[in-house]
């Protein structure tokens, strides 16, 4: 991967951790999806999200942006807490436009890509640019050019998402998210809606930003590429962090029961 | 056994073989009798003495007709205007977070579509008799209703507001037509609501919107032939103010009605390219628009050079 990623904000200088769960409570009517989820993640470090289906690993990556509204807990983002300011013991909900603010620094990339179907590639990464960070026109598209480039797809700035395959889109997307000069970036299981011959290409692209000290929470059912490339791996079962450490370990020498009944039925 | 023994010497060889289309008699009789009851139409129309060709012809290009359609499209271009904005403005209010504005929109909807719109017309037009002044409720707006209300400003009213109530269900199956994900994705990227409505949900809702919304158009073009009931001088009312003189009834409606048709079918044709426009990204290739078609055709059987004549 070229230079261009390098700059996008992964800083492993500043204090704290990047990402910090406390308790963390979560509903959906009456379901409760997470139970008091308790999470660190360090600045540059690569932590994987697994678990089975409805196991809040999802719910959870989507609290660290406030996608979700969250019912209990603290999320800590880069040292300030996401979607609520805190006076006192109370946490006040904020104005949409500061949520919108603080997402510019965390960026996300989803199951179903969502790239902009009325957009061409080149368009749908310089739209937020433009839009948020008030960017000209031709400094976004230098940069988007040189993002692409970097995931392999300087030939298909002028294609529209339709055209293009599964993976071709995926990795457009993680260049959008990536336009947007991120200091985290969240994958929502990535290679899931992936024929399985296009899943490499994307982990690779996710291999080589782990390799330049971006900080990742990626949600996957690639247990390999959670060996490879997760500095820490976490296994969550209905809504509880059940198991976490390094991935080695987790993967290889699961401690609980329930994770080493999960890892026997994916592997 | 006797499948298996092929009778080799009747057989020709594999070469000669050809194929016979099926014959289709049932199509041959149902053209037959469309074709021939077309005919009987197109001789009485151009034979009955009654549809008053003449008068057509003398008519058809009349100043004050010419007038009554410039009339009817800015009627149908202000009021779809209006109903286009409003009806935005309606659909996004229906899907706000909050219940009174929500339900402030439900009800402007129900009411316009659940009376008819010549009886607003009507209303519009009497306003003078409900409110003789109109204050919006501000001290020192005093403004005499019966100079504001003319017949065309009262059309355009009654026209706009209720086109609105139906705009606002079409914008709105729109808005709801774009995946979720769509504005989750924007959101991400810190882009705020009102900018994801602008650039990434409304242009995909027009795929949506645009059919509908030409049939709007053109069912507009001739809902204004009902202003004529207030004396607004558009088309139709400009047609029966000359027959009401000459007593020519019927030629003069025919002038009308071509009219009309004309003009709606430009708007066809003009839907048909605003659609494909907006259809962008929507397919992986457009297909080629009928004028595309026809000089692909052109070029292929093109007479003159006899290129492709050869197939």
């Amino acid at each position: 991967m070229s230079a261009t990623i390098l700059e996008t904000g992964a800083t492993a200088t500043a204090p704290g951790p990047m990402i910090k769960a406390d308790a963390i409570r979560k509903n959906y009517g009456r379901l409760e999806v997470l139970k008091g989820i308790d999470l660190r993640v360090e600045r540059g470090e690569v932590v994987c999200l697994i678990g089975p289906s409805g196991s809040g690993k999802s719910t959870l990556l989507r609290c660290i942006n406030h996608l979700e509204t969250i019912e209990g807990g603290r999320m800590w983002v880069d040292g300030s807490v996401m979607g609520y300011d805190l006076r006192g013991t109370k946490l006040h909900e904020q104005p949409h436009a500061k949520i919108c603010r603080s997402r510019v620094e965390i960026g996300m990339v989803f199951q179903h890509f969502n790239l902009f179907p009325h957009m061409s590639v080149l368009e749908n990464l310089i739209e937020a640019p433009r839009l948020v960070l008030k960017e000209k026109r031709s400094t976004a598209t230098a940069r988007a050019l040189a993002l692409l480039e970097s995931v392999g797809l300087a030939d298909k700035a002028k294609a529209y998402p339709r055209q293009l395959s599964g993976g071709q889109q995926q990795r457009v997307a993680i260049a959008r998210a990536l336009c947007m000069r991120p200091k985290v970036m969240l994958f929502d299981e990535p290679t899931s809606a992936l024929d399985p011959e296009l899943v490499g290409e994307v982990l690779k692209v996710m291999k080589d930003l782990a390799a330049t000290g971006m900080t990742m929470v990626v949600v996957t059912h690639e247990m390999n590429f959670a060996r490879d490339v997760a500095d820490r791996v976490v296994f969550m079962d209905d809504g509880h962090v059940v198991e976490q450490g390094p991935a080695q370990d987790v993967i290889g020498n699961p401690q609980h029961e329930r994770t080493r009944a999960f890892l026997a039925s994916v592997l | 056994m006797t499948l298996m023994t092929e009778p080799k010497k009747t057989s020709p060889a594999t070469d000669e073989y050809s194929i016979v289309k099926a014959r289709h008699p049932g199509r041959w009789i149902s053209a037959a009798v469309i074709v021939f009851l077309g005919l009987l139409l197109a001789r009485s129309v151009v034979t009955n003495p009654n549809f008053g060709w003449e008068t057509v012809g003398m008519y058809i290009r009349d100043v004050s007709i010419v007038r009554g359609i410039g009339i009817t499209l800015e009627l149908t271009a202000i009021c779809m205007l209006i109903g286009i904005v409003l009806g935005v403005v309606l659909a996004v209010m229906r899907i706000s977070a909050n219940p009174v504005v929500r339900t402030a929109a439900f009800a402007y909807v129900n009411f316009f579509r659940g009376t008819p719109v010549l009886v607003q017309l009507l209303f519009w037009y009497n306003l003078a008799a409900l409110y003789p002044s109109i204050t919006f409720g501000i001290p020192g707006v005093d403004l005499d209703a019966n100079r504001i209300i003319t017949p065309l400003t009262a059309a355009i009213l009654g026209l706009g507001l209720n086109q609105a109530a139906y705009m606002s269900e079409i914008v709105r199956a729109g808005i709801l037509s774009v995946e979720h994900g769509q504005s989750e994705a924007a959101g991400a990227l810190g882009i705020n609501r009102l900018q994801t409505m602008r650039r990434i949900i409304l242009p995909q809702a027009m795929r949506v919107i645009i059919p509908p919304t030409g049939n709007e158009t053109i069912g507009m073009l001739k809902t204004t032939a009902l202003v004529s009931v207030i004396s607004v001088p558009e088309l139709l009312y400009s047609a029966q103010i000359i027959y009401a003189r000459n007593f020519e009834t019927i030629p003069l409606l025919m002038v009308a009605s071509i009219w009309y048709i004309v003009v709606t079918s430009i708007l066809s044709i003009g839907q048909y390219y605003l659609e494909r426009h907006y259809a962008k990204g929507g397919q992986r290739s457009l297909p080629a628009t009928p004028w595309q078609q026809l000089k692909r055709f052109v070029r292929v059987h093109d007479p003159l050079t006899g290129k492709g004549a050869k197939k």
